[in-house]
């Protein structure tokens, strides 16, 4: 049987990730269908479709999908899965919020976050905020998988043109009411995707000096990141968190600062290509993942490693 | 309005874990164990609405072993006016959890149950949503903020764009993100006061629920380690090992 792959979208285009579970999900069976559930969603099914390892996509609109409401979208792909051996999507917030639901009215215990496909039934996921790695064997006869999109590549998003079947719709859930979205809009690269990401701890000590890690990102075409302590403290909003229970990033190049590093950042933030440290606690647990580190006053390093920048000839972006 | 929080005993998020050699877990003997850290501020958040005068009573529950009871006993000490243990022994799976939660909603009839977004320990991130399917209920998952208006609330989820929020008729789940709020600490006299508080205890095999495991584990392992890295004198030398010895920039 095929895998059914649910693809994330805003009604306009695909959400990046859905790329990433695609690959995952080719991993697990090369037929891969996917479903898309949106409102005027029409121009994002024709992207899935295009995607070369999607083999059909599933179409379903509704007003009452608009807002990708968990209790709207769990009917109609409970009642697609007959025809499936796997349920895959992203666990990111969109995933992580839609995939128990589905797994329940299926009597399946879902398996989350997986980094690794081992086999169509067994998968490696991370535990404690990354500090064990757990081999995981599902024996459901269906299974309801969520991937961590930084540890499969994005697919191929051109040059396929697989046929859109239109699915109807299910009765809407009227108890639960969309109000409001409040999207941070930015013209920098997204904080899971980006190349580079730039983070800020406490040691910022207030959101006004986040403008140093602003200027800096600037100059290096970087998402801004933060752990939750910086969070917490209301110096930046919380689409910006790196960790445990925010965002997990695996950037070619990650720079802390002034984050101490406790193990719920490390979780989000170690399987980095190069990670930097600058910090004035030499003992700060970041040192132990850094490949440099500099111990360092962060309101002195910051302007001279802008200074550094400027210097060079050109920069990588 | 009555309010059902469920809580789970974790190790401490401060313990570094440690792999067992054999690859069967994690060491937990001997190691600090609390509450799972967002069921605190579940806790917190039913305690909050109480003493605002929107909710009759708070019931905290938990399902796990003997030891698990220490997490319902901490929640009656901020504010929690009774406590259920449901007795298990060994590790469920959250799909085994949510079902046996279920049966306690049947019991307790609550208009709202709260906990934590994810357990820290296995990471899930599923019970919420799988016990709200099962009682075909509204779920609002990763909630910073939530406002009681008569018979719906309004509540304010953390997802990766930036912020949504929704309206849900009660009966609801709401699973708790940990900016929902700040957790108090229990006093010694609310300590003491909490030891005197009712906590009914039912075995997991009364409740006629299947929690057999679905999921085996195969095998628990410690992650590759990081080659460790150097330190640099100052800005200058770090600026030019990002651009010509790692060539990231």
């Amino acid at each position: 049987m095929a895998v059914l792959l649910i693809a994330e979208h805003n009604n306009k285009e695909l959400r990046p990730f859905t790329l990433n579970a695609a690959t995952a999900a080719s991993q697990i069976d090369s037929d891969v269908h996917a479903v898309i559930i949106g409102q005027n969603s029409a121009d994002a099914a024709k992207q899935l479709s295009e995607l070369p390892l999607v083999k059909k996509v599933l179409s379903i609109e509704g007003a009452h999908y608009e807002n990708f409401t968990a209790e709207n979208f769990a009917p109609v792909i409970v009642k697609l899965a007959e025809n499936y051996s796997h349920i895959v999507c992203s666990a990111n917030t969109f995933g992580k919020n839609l995939m128990p639901r589905i797994a329940a009215h299926l009597d399946t215990s879902q398996v989350s976050d997986i980094i690794k496909v081992i086999s169509p039934d067994t998968f490696l996921r991370p535990i404690y905020a990354g500090n064990a790695f757990a081999t995981i064997k599902s024996n459901d006869a269906k299974k309801c998988v969520t991937i961590r999109p930084t540890s499969f590549d994005p697919c191929e998003s051109t040059g396929g043109s697989a046929p859109i079947e239109k699915v109807d719709a299910s009765e809407e859930f009227s108890s639960t009411k969309f109000i409001k979205r409040e999207e941070i809009k930015s013209d920098r690269p997204e904080l899971g995707t980006a190349r580079i990401v730039v983070s800020g701890g406490r040691g910022m000590q207030s959101g006004d000096n986040f403008k140093l890690i602003t200027e800096i990102a600037d100059k290096l075409g970087a998402a801004i990141g933060a752990s939750r302590a910086a969070v917490d403290a209301g110096y930046i909003s919380n689409d910006h968190q790196v960790g445990q229970t925010g965002k997990v990033v695996v950037p070619d190049l990650y720079i802390a600062v002034g984050i101490s590093g406790a193990i719920q950042h490390l979780a989000g933030m170690k399987e980095s290509k190069v990670i930097v440290a600058i910090n004035k606690d030499g003992e700060a647990p970041i040192f132990s993942v850094a490949d440099y580190g500099l111990e360092a006053d962060l309101f002195e390093a910051l302007p001279q490693f802008m200074e550094e920048l400027n210097k060079l000839n050109t920069i990588q972006k | 309005m009555k309010i059902l929080v469920a809580v789970k005993r974790v190790i401490d998020y401060n313990v570094q874990i440690r792999v067992k050699e054999d690859g069967t877990g994690v060491v937990t003997d001997n190691v600090k164990m609390s509450t799972n850290p967002p069921d605190d501020n579940a806790i917190e958040e039913a305690v909050k609405i109480k003493e605002a005068g929107k909710a009759t009573e708070v019931v905290a529950v938990t399902v796990g072993e003997e030891k698990a009871q220490e997490t319902v006993r901490k929640a009656l000490a901020v504010g929690a006016d009774r406590g259920i243990h449901v007795k298990v022994d060994g590790i469920l799976e959250p799909l085994a959890v949510s079902k046996i939660l279920q049966k306690i909603v049947d019991k307790e009839k609550p208009d709202l149950v709260f906990m934590g977004k994810q357990a820290i320990d296995d990471d899930c991130n599923q019970t919420g949503q799988m016990l709200s399917a099962l009682l075909n209920w509204p779920q609002a998952t990763f909630a910073s903020k939530i406002d009681v208006k008569d018979n719906k609330l309004e509540v304010t989820r953390e997802i990766d764009e930036g912020l949504e929020t929704i309206e849900i008729n009660v009966p609801a789940i709401v699973t708790c993100d940990l900016r929902l709020n700040e957790p108090r600490y229990a006093s010694l006299p609310n300590i003491m006061k909490a030891k005197k508080k009712p906590i009914e205890e039912i075995a997991a095999s009364d409740l006629g629920v299947d929690v057999s495991p679905r999921l085996e584990q195969l095998k628990v392992e410690e992650p590759p380690k990081r080659k460790a890295g150097i330190k640099v004198a100052n800005v200058a030398e770090l600026v030019q090992k990002l651009k010509n010895e790692a060539k990231v920039i």
